[in-house]
């Protein structure tokens, strides 16, 4: 009996290193996202979750490596802006864990405490290529909607690699509303939570409220106002992104950046010039409100000529479908963006964004997130056929593909389709 | 007196065609009469005969002719071919490289009605004052300035249905519309559209009414066999209805009372009016496929339809359209088992597939949307021509319209809806570059005269912009 034990005992613990097999991966052509460009007939080696080699063919292969070979490789996608993992199904509250709006915390609310590696949303989204997600609160009771954290997409416990990454605030109509219901009331909000946090040992000696959060959001938000932790804004309308900018001037050490900004174009050197980086849904080419009368699908393109770094989203159903970002990139394409700053949107800036160390390239010595595909990854028609996290080999499977394979053939003549697995 | 007869009859939906045309020798569609009260005012814009060639056609029929020419004459498709030449006079176009195919037709739209910007006081999509709403028409919602319309126009969009939402059991009348800027709704109407019905299954329905948005208890339908005897409660009045009709028209008794509300109804158990039923789940497809048979009327179009792939079969069998997105899921839970492969396994299984946006993102670029299922089903082995997918967003949608009849394909003597892609329409990259609506050049990418902006953008940042 302790013989056999200890045997289990010595199969978990090897397993992982079993999992970390070496892997060699052929690309017609490799997105490295480094100075090496794009390699034609490139070829990338990962040992022990790291990658050791990006260079052409033909490459050392190490002793049992995986071969694998596609038409495309690139480094696992990064999603700068979603809430995937907080909802299984947006629609139904008891499985949403994106927003509070009756609680009366706010910048306190710890997004990572809602997150489900299990969600099925996050093999669907490991599907589409992406590795890497930056994962928001909503913002349903004040405009601090609370922090974020950083996951992978391996759906495995301990998938989230930083909590509290960065702090969550909107502001724009939205700010407004969740604020009284004016801008004026947003600012003055943001500003008194900013003078409770400097003021905190003061203001909460004797008792448990500020002027504008309770004890417990002072505390969380104290990293984000001594700029120590990056706030991330979400706002739209030109003159929104210009305060923001004002508010950043008064407050030098404050880390920023803005999510939505789909008037950011107008502001771009402005944004440049004090390295706000900005995340940006390139779909957004409507009057969808009057905070985006200017919203254009030349937005990405104009940002990052100005010189603004840019991530690029998908920000619709954002629990379920931040997979579609490939698409938008692609679209950002035909609006004027390079190939290649496309890709940095869904590779290196968002990593660049959130301080994602080692991700978001293909080099030497960085972490193994690489993806294989049949094609062009910013093509609506191409698909990964192979992703990997840290070196391991992800499955390729999802509760969709699932679907898919029982209704394959709609023959029941012999048993149900239940029977079907 | 015979003539006055049929003409109250086509208040009932009795006889719309025949009141529509009353016999003077001309199409009178354009006549107001309480039949029609609100016609179509629109008339295609000037166009010129113009050859475009060397292009890569879809002729959106099913074939695909490279180096091939499309002619363009008095608004309507003059020919499709190889060996097409110039009538003198004619403008023509050297479209080496790019893409010609029919436009498309967005069957789900709630464009004008859910306008940009989406302010309260723009919130006109949804008569939700009760489950059955039968008697109100989209059309009286419909903003015509919504800016949406001109987005979806640089997407290739040519004709649309605009739809009222899905709050009810009966939502009431959608309408086909022309996607060309006009003043009023009746100058974009799709002119001898038919009518259609929107109706809707499932969470919505119940969630609205039982639930008094979340507030119990609300009204009926509390629940999903509440939205069955809803549909069969209004069925069965509108059988009375019609019967009350057909037997004054067939010259007995009184005068029955209008009733707006089983007008409609009425119009669709005449086979005039079109349904096309807001339904997820493939159980509750099957369902309505019953009640359809019980009262006599078709279902024309299943819409969002995510469930379809599992009783594809039976979609074939029954002749019902499926209009799909290519890969939404999992925002309801009657949306949990949306797949990338629908679109491609309801057409694999002979069923009429067809692409939809419901969105006013979506519409802009509906060809991604069917690349994508394409793409999807050609990984699962299911290979499908890009020529006969491309039917999933012109001809099918026609079809589920009443109107293939008129445009929908590049064949000769129909409307000369006709797009000019900058290279193969299944790429993220390529953009439509010239929209023809009726031969007349609705949008042209490369010339900013030729970019409509809606009133509303006038005077605001980003007018005349690149959208």
């Amino acid at each position: 009996m302790i013989r056999r034990m200890m045997i289990s005992l010595a199969v978990l613990v090897a397993a992982p290193v079993a999992l970390a097999q070496s892997v060699v991966v052929y690309g017609e052509k490799v997105w490295t996202g480094t100075s090496q460009g794009t390699l034609e007939n490139g070829v990338v080696v990962v040992e022990n979750g790291r990658i050791t080699s990006v260079g052409t063919a033909p490459a050392r292969v190490p002793a049992g490596a995986l071969e694998v070979r596609a038409e495309w490789v690139t480094p696992g996608l990064i999603s700068a802006f979603s809430r995937t993992g907080l909802a299984e199904v947006s629609g139904v509250d008891d499985t949403n864990d994106g927003g509070a709006g009756k609680s009366a915390f706010s910048a306190a609310l710890n997004a990572a405490d809602g997150f489900n590696p299990d969600a099925t949303p996050i093999a669907v989204t490991r599907l589409e290529g992406f590795t890497r997600l930056a994962v928001a609160p909503e913002a349903a009771s004040k405009l601090f909607g609370g922090q974020g954290f950083l996951a992978d997409t391996t759906g495995l416990d301990g998938s989230i690699f930083k909590e509290r990454a960065f702090t969550y605030v909107v502001l724009g109509e939205s700010g407004a509303s969740l604020s009284g219901g004016s801008r004026p009331a947003a600012w003055a909000s943001l500003r008194g939570a900013f003078d409770d946090v400097r003021f905190f040992g003061a203001r909460y000696m004797s008792h448990n409220d500020g002027n504008v959060l309770t004890r417990m959001d002072a505390q969380a938000l104290m990293p984000a106002v001594r700029g120590e932790q990056l706030i991330l804004f979400q706002a739209s309308r030109a003159s929104d992104l210009n305060a923001i900018m004002d508010f950043q001037e008064e407050n030098p050490s404050l880390k920023v950046a803005i999510v939505g900004a789909d008037e950011g174009w107008r502001v771009a050197k402005r944004l440049a010039a004090l390295e706000i980086p900005v995340i940006v849904d390139a779909f957004s080419n409507l009057p969808a409100s009057f905070s985006q009368l200017a919203a254009t699908s030349e937005n990405a393109k104009r940002l990052a000529e100005a010189g603004v770094t840019v991530a690029i989203v998908h920000l619709e159903n954002d629990s379920h479908q931040a997979r579609l970002a490939t698409q938008v990139a692609g679209n950002a394409v035909a609006n004027g963006m390079p190939f290649d700053i496309a890709m940095k949107a869904l590779t290196s800036a968002p990593a660049q964004i959130f301080g994602m160390t080692d991700l978001g390239v293909l080099a030497p010595g960085g972490r193994a997130d690489v993806v294989a595909w049949d094609g062009d990854p910013l093509e609506v028609t191409s698909a990964p056929i192979a992703v990997y996290i840290d070196g391991e080999s992800q499955p390729m499977v999802s509760r969709q593909t699932k679907l898919r394979d029982r209704y394959r053939t709609l023959d029941e003549s012999e048993r149900p389709m239940a029977f079907k697995r | 007196m015979q003539l006055r007869i049929l003409c109250l009859a086509a208040v009932a939906g009795l006889f719309v065609t025949a009141c529509d045309r009353p016999g003077k020798g001309g199409d009178d569609a354009s006549t107001a009469s309480i039949a029609n009260p609100f016609p179509s005012t629109y008339t295609p814009y000037p166009s010129q005969t113009l050859l475009i060639t060397n292009a890569t056609v879809i002729d959106g029929a099913g074939g695909l002719i490279e180096k091939g020419s499309v002619l363009i004459e008095d608004g309507r498709i003059k020919g499709v071919g190889t060996d097409l030449k110039a009538p003198t006079g004619a403008a023509t176009i050297d479209a080496a490289g790019k893409w010609v195919t029919p436009g498309i037709i967005d069957n789900h739209s709630h464009l004008g009605a859910y306008p940009s910007p989406g302010v309260d006081s723009h919130g006109d999509g949804n008569e939700i004052s009760g489950p059955v709403t039968a008697e109100v028409w989209v059309e009286h919602s419909v903003w015509p300035q919504d800016p949406g319309f001109t987005r979806a126009l640089a997407g290739g969009i040519t004709s649309l249905q605009i739809l009222p939402g899905s709050a009810n059991l009966f939502g009431g009348r959608g309408v086909t519309l022309k996607n060309v800027p006009a003043r009023s709704v009746q100058a974009m109407k799709f002119p001898g559209a038919p009518y259609t019905l929107k109706m809707a299954c499932g969470e919505n329905p119940k969630r609205v009414y039982g639930y008094g948005n979340a507030s119990t208890p609300g009204g009926a339908p509390y629940s999903r066999m509440g939205n069955v005897a809803g549909y069969r409660d209004a069925w069965i009045k509108a059988t009375e209805y019609k019967k009350d009709w057909d037997r004054f028209n067939a010259g007995g008794g009184s005068e029955p009372k209008r009733d707006l509300e089983l007008e409609t109804l009425a119009g669709v158990l005449n086979g005039e009016i079109l349904v096309h039923m807001h339904c997820y789940r493939a159980d509750e497809m099957a369902q309505i496929i019953d009640i359809s048979k019980e009262f006599g009327y078709k279902v024309t179009a299943f819409h969002h339809a995510v469930e379809s792939y599992k009783i594809a079969d039976k979609l074939a069998e029954y002749g019902a359209c499926s209009s799909m997105w290519a890969d939404w899921w999992g925002f309801k839970m009657e949306a949990y088992d949306g797949i990338r492969e629908n679109i491609p396994l309801v057409h694999n299984a002979g069923a009429c597939a067809i692409v939809h946006s419901d969105s006013d993102i979506g519409i802009q670029r509906l060809n991604q949307e069917a690349a994508k299922a394409w793409a999807d089903g050609k990984r699962m082995g299911i290979d499908i021509p890009i020529e006969v997918a491309w039917q999933w967003l012109s001809l099918n949608p026609a079809k589920s319209l009443g109107v293939d009849d008129k445009t929908g394909s590049l064949e000769p003597g129909k409307m000369a809806d006709v797009v000019i892609w900058s290279g193969n329409p299944f790429s993220s990259y390529t953009k439509a570059e010239k929209v023809y609506v009726d031969g007349a050049l609705m949008f042209d990418r490369d010339d900013p005269a030729s970019q409509p902006v809606m009133d509303f953008e006038l005077g605001q940042p980003g007018e005349g912009d690149r959208k």
